[in-house]
This record gives C-alpha cells, sequence and structure tokens, in this order.
C-alpha cells in the first residue's frame, strides 16, 4: 500500500511522536526524572497543600506529597494500562471482525447483533457496573477489562473491510492454488486491514488514557496508594476552591498525551488512506 | 404512496431490531450479575446472627433457588414490564428512582446536544469559509483542545474557574437546596436555569468540539463539487453559496453523527452529573455503585442502553428522511 505524506501532515506527525516519546521516556526514567518520592509524606502539616513553587513547580497535596512527581510516577500506570488494554482490544476486534468477515452468512449476522448490542450499552456505564459488581479489581484485572470492553467498533470496521476485500481476484487466486481457510484470512486478507489497526491503536490509546482517568476519579479505576492521572486528579477533586494544582496539572498531562494521540492517528489515517470516512472513525471511539 | 410504506417498513425492522439489542443487553447484563461473586444474601445481609436456613429461605423466597434459565426467563419477563426490582438504598421500586432521574438526564443533554450541534456547526462553517487561515487554525486548534479533554476533568475546571474563581454560578446540584421552595414561579425557573448553565455548557463544549471536527472536514469534501461550482457560476453570493448549497449537502453525515454521539453524551453526562451533583441518570447509578445497590446500577444501565438505542433509531429514521437515497434500505 502506499503512503500519502503531505508535508503538513509529516509535521503533525512528527510534533505528536516528539511529545508521545517525550513523555514516555520521563515515565520509563521516572526515578531519575521525580524530585521526591511520590509517596513520601514528609510533614502532614507544614508541608500540606502549598501552591506551586520553585522547590515544588506542581505544589503538593493534602498528605504532603509533590504533585510533579506524583504525576511522573504516575504516568506510568497511566501509559501502560492504556497501552496493554488497547493492545488486547485490538487482537480481540480483528479477529472478531476478521472471523465475522470470512465466515458471512448466519454466523455473521449473530456476530454482528452482539457487537451492535455491546455499542448500545455506553461503554463506561458498563464498565462502572462490571467494577461495581467486582469490587476493587487488581490493576491487571482492570486492564482486561478496559481491553475486553473496547473491540466492538473496530471489529465493525474489520468486517466490514474484509467483507469486500474476500470478493477480489487476489483472493478468489489464493483459494484456487488451494490455500486454507485460515491461511487466505491471516496471510493474504488481514495484512490489508493493518492500516485501519494501526489508527484504530493509536486512537484508542488516548482514548483508554481518558477513559482510565475517568474511572480513577470515580474511584473504581487504579486503586490507591497507586496513582494514576485520574486518581491524582480526584485526589484533588474536593479542594478545587483552595487547592487547585493538584487536579489541574495531571488533567493537563492527560489533554496533552490525548492530542498527541489523536494527532498522530490522524495523520496516519489521511497518509494511509485518505479516503477514510471521518464518521466511520467516530465508531471507533465509543 | 410506495415511499411512505417503505418508511413505515424501516421503522419497523428498525424497532424490531432495538428490541432485539435491548434483550441482548439485558442477557449481557443479566450474565454479569449472575457471574458476580455472591447474591444479595450473602454480601447485602452478612450478618452472623442470620442462620444458613433463613437465608435459603429468602433464596426460596427471591427465586435464587430456581434453575438459572428460569430466573433468565423471569428476569426478561420482569424487565420487558418495566419491573427492575426494589432498590434497596432509596427504599423504593427501582422504576419510580429512574422515572425522577430520567427527566434530569434529558434535559441535561437535550439542552447539551442543541448547543454543541449549533456551536459545533456554526464554528465549521466559519472554519471552512476561509480554510488554513489564522481563524481556521485557531479555530481547530481550539476543538482539538477540548475533544481531547476528560469530561470530568472539563467539568471541575469549570466549576474552579466559574464557581470558585469568579463565583458566577452555583457550585453543584440542580436547584437551590434551601431557597428554592420559598421562590416565586419565574425566579424558581431562573435558579433551575442558573444550575443548568455549568453542566450544560460544559457538556455542550465536549460534543460540540467533536462535531465541528467532523462537520469541517465533511464541509470541505462537499466544496470542489460541480454544483458548488456552477452556483457560483450563476452569480450566487459566496455566504449563500455556504449556508444553502454546501451545509444542506454537508449536514447529512452529521445527522448520522447525532446517531453516534448519543452514546458519547450520555457518558459525559455520567461525570458532569457527578461533579455537579446533577440528580440525573449517571448521578443516580453512581450513588447505587457506592451504597452496592445492584437492582438499581443494572436496570440504569439496561435504562440507559435502550435509552441510546432508541435514540439512534430516531437518528436513522431521521437520516431516512433527510436522505430519499437511503429508502429503500
Amino acid at each position: 500500500m502506499r503512503a500519502h505524506w503531505t508535508h503538513q501532515v509529516m509535521r503533525r506527525a512528527t510534533i505528536a511522536c516528539v511529545v508521545l516519546l517525550a513523555i514516555v521516556v520521563v515515565a520509563v526514567l521516572a526515578p531519575v526524572f521525580s524530585p521526591y518520592d511520590p509517596i513520601a509524606q514528609p510533614d502532614i502539616i507544614g508541608l500540606k497543600n502549598l501552591a506551586p513553587s520553585l522547590s515544588h513547580p506542581f505544589g503538593t497535596d493534602s498528605y504532603s506529597r509533590d504533585v510533579l512527581s506524583r504525576c511522573i510516577y504516575g504516568a506510568r500506570i497511566s501509559l501502560s494500562v492504556a497501552a496493554l488494554a488497547t493492545t488486547i482490544a485490538i487482537t480481540l476486534g480483528t479477529l472478531y471482525g476478521a472471523i465475522a468477515g470470512y465466515v458471512g452468512g448466519i454466523t455473521d449476522t449473530i456476530m454482528m447483533r452482539i457487537v451492535d448490542a455491546a455499542l448500545a450499552i455506553p461503554r463506561v456505564l458498563l464498565l462502572i457496573a462490571i467494577l461495581a459488581l467486582w469490587n476493587g479489581l487488581p490493576l491487571w484485572l482492570l486492564v482486561v477489562v478496559l481491553g475486553g470492553t473496547g473491540w466492538f467498533g473496530l471489529s465493525r470496521m474489520v468486517r466490514a473491510q474484509v467483507l469486500s476485500l474476500r470478493e477480489l481476484d487476489f483472493v478468489t487466486a489464493a483459494r484456487a492454488v488451494g490455500a486454507s481457510g485460515p491461511r487466505i484470512l491471516l496471510r493474504h486478507i488481514l495484512p490489508n486491514v493493518v492500516p485501519t489497526i494501526i489508527v484504530a491503536a493509536t486512537l484508542g490509546i488516548g482514548h483508554v488514557i481518558i477513559l482510565e482517568a475517568g474511572l480513577s476519579y470515580l474511584g473504581l479505576g487504579v486503586q490507591p496508594p497507586a496513582a494514576s492521572w485520574g486518581s491524582i486528579i480526584q485526589d484533588g477533586a474536593d479542594q478545587l476552591g483552595s487547592a487547585w494544582w493538584i487536579s489541574l496539572f495531571p488533567g493537563l498531562l492527560i489533554v496533552t498525551t490525548a492530542i498527541a494521540c489523536n494527532s498522530l492517528g490522524d495523520a496516519l489515517r489521511s497518509a494511509l488512506d485518505p479516503r477514510e470516512s471521518s464518521v466511520a472513525m467516530a465508531e471507533l471511539d465509543s | 404512496m410506495a415511499s411512505a410504506s417503505s418508511i413505515a417498513g424501516t421503522i419497523a425492522s428498525r424497532l424490531a431490531q432495538a428490541v432485539v439489542v435491548v434483550a441482548i443487553v439485558t442477557t449481557i447484563v443479566f450474565v454479569l450479575i449472575h457471574l458476580a461473586p455472591g447474591d444479595p444474601f450473602t454480601s447485602a445481609m452478612d450478618n452472623p446472627n442470620v442462620t444458613e436456613a433463613v437465608r435459603a429461605r429468602w433464596r426460596a423466597m427471591y427465586g435464587l433457588d430456581q434453575p438459572l434459565w428460569i430466573q433468565y426467563v423471569r428476569y426478561l419477563a420482569n424487565v420487558a414490564r418495566g419491573n427492575f426490582g426494589w432498590s434497596f438504598s432509596m427504599h423504593r421500586p427501582v422504576l419510580n428512582v429512574l422515572k425522577d432521574a430520567l427527566p434530569n438526564t434529558l434535559l441535561l443533554t437535550g439542552t447539551a446536544l442543541v448547543l454543541g450541534f449549533a456551536g459545533g456547526i456554526g464554528i465549521a462553517v466559519i472554519q471552512a469559509t476561509r480554510p488554513g487561515s489564522v481563524v481556521d487554525r485557531a479555530l481547530g486548534a481550539g476543538s482539538m483542545f477540548f475533544y481531547a479533554m476528560p469530561d470530568f476533568w472539563l467539568a471541575l475546571m469549570m466549576m474552579m474557574i466559574f464557581a470558585y474563581w469568579f463565583p458566577l454560578f452555583p457550585v453543584a446540584g440542580s436547584v437551590d437546596p434551601v431557597m428554592h421552595e420559598f421562590m416565586s414561579p419565574m425566579g424558581g425557573l431562573l435558579d433551575r436555569l442558573r444550575h443548568l448553565v455549568l453542566p450544560a455548557v460544559t457538556l455542550a463544549l465536549l460534543s460540540g468540539a467533536a462535531v465541528a471536527r467532523y462537520q469541517r472536514a465533511e464541509l470541505l469534501r462537499v466544496l470542489p463539487d460541480d454544483y458548488v461550482r456552477t452556483a457560483r457560476a450563476k452569480g450566487v453570493g459566496e455566504s449563500r453559496v455556504m449556508l444553502v448549497h454546501v451545509l444542506r449537502n454537508a449536514l447529512l453525515p452529521i445527522v448520522s453523527l447525532l446517531g453516534l454521539s448519543l452514546p458519547v453524551l450520555f457518558t459525559g453526562a455520567v461525570f458532569v452529573e457527578r461533579v455537579f451533583a446533577w440528580p440525573g441518570m449517571g448521578w443516580t447509578i453512581l450513588n447505587a455503585v457506592g451504597t452496592r445497590d445492584y437492582p438499581l446500577v443494572t436496570a440504569g444501565v439496561i435504562v440507559a442502553a435502550a435509552t441510546v438505542t432508541l435514540g439512534s433509531l430516531a437518528a436513522d429514521l431521521l437520516y431516512a428522511v433527510v436522505d430519499p437515497r437511503i429508502r429503500g434500505h
């Protein structure tokens, strides 16, 4: 497949990549970059709720912890949860959609009705129901649940593409040569779906970061003392009037990361497939 | 009339699909409840003074000793009749709790939908009139900023700025908790509106950003079309070309975006209602999560899904009305 990299798209993708790379590097090297221990409570009375200053650029929270250090360590959890959950979602969505589209017939109809129903449930509500019924899930299960509820939109798109791809001549040719069903699907059809998958993965990571932040804000996501960006915002949510810095800075980090992911996804999409309908991509959001 | 009967056929088949979707949602919720550890009598009434024999009798009373498929059929039948059981935390039928909450959510999301779509389309028109200009870029950066924002964080920031730093609007709630009862009808309405502003504007900013992004792309796609050139060649003014010729044809994807944006809007409402203590569906469901009121949580999810399904059904039908090409399908 031929990529269409215009100058403007290229520049936007580069900026997004640099921003993402910087955030990932800081997260990986968190002990090097963070000025304080993120869970140390040096003086819960004297150093509590300090406004941003040179020694505490993001201020301190109500337990006297340094908010900047918490944000740097929080990046580790926010980013890795999002990356892993998206990997799970992409794998499930691709397999499900490819099988439905390739097998076709009544199997396809049933599989897609199930996806329709799943798409009708607002994802956050489904997650709230699951996380409420299974109280206080460990982090790895939270990742599984986030990934397991994020593949419906992608599966629909993959199915639609497989459906049209399997009618093309090169698939007929492969079948005529005697290639088996799974082989045709894996070797001949799926490689053509890769651009869609890459775009969905990039957009998905930004989406899951926001989603996990929301769940952690509700107290259903990452459980303390571990903290993601969302749980740091939650720490400051009750003192917006007095200690605004606790909620402001982690939120700005989320927005920055999400903008970088969205721009990269948009740039990749317009480079890989300029005719992709914008509304079809909106389905990936749910 | 052929087209009228085909529309009726479309409505009937889409309604049937919607019923199937809600049935599957109910099934998913039923499966979730039964996969979850324990039942109402292990957790909610965990008291050493209650013997196992008494618990067994309670389970029998509530039909929890029956085979799973019988429980499932009963659950479906009850949901179909609108019987969602008893809310432990509110001490009243779940249906009544939801009946009180749904209008508040519809008011909030409805206001946000109108504001967001009107604002988003307006911004997109301004952008598409001069693509690549400074105005276009600034508005594009703005919509990208709000598009990437967590709903609850924007709500918190709006509260911080417009309720704490500049106390222009009330911090939370849908009415003044003390004074509302004593206000005149006009004053009471104003009180409600004042409380509606921050949550509705928050949601409208979030959905308006998405609308502006998609609508701008659609407008730019239609602009190079032949009929636009024809209109210009006829001597039609530039603003009339934009508003009458281009916008009308570029509105079609917006109608389908309307259906797609409903789940997003509902989701946003969950967080915005939480932050501003707006007593709608999301606020109710989250409170029910806090008090482990499972009948209310699950019923809330089913009702929300049904509302979203009906909303997208309405959007699809609207699409069929707006675009004659779609009616056959």
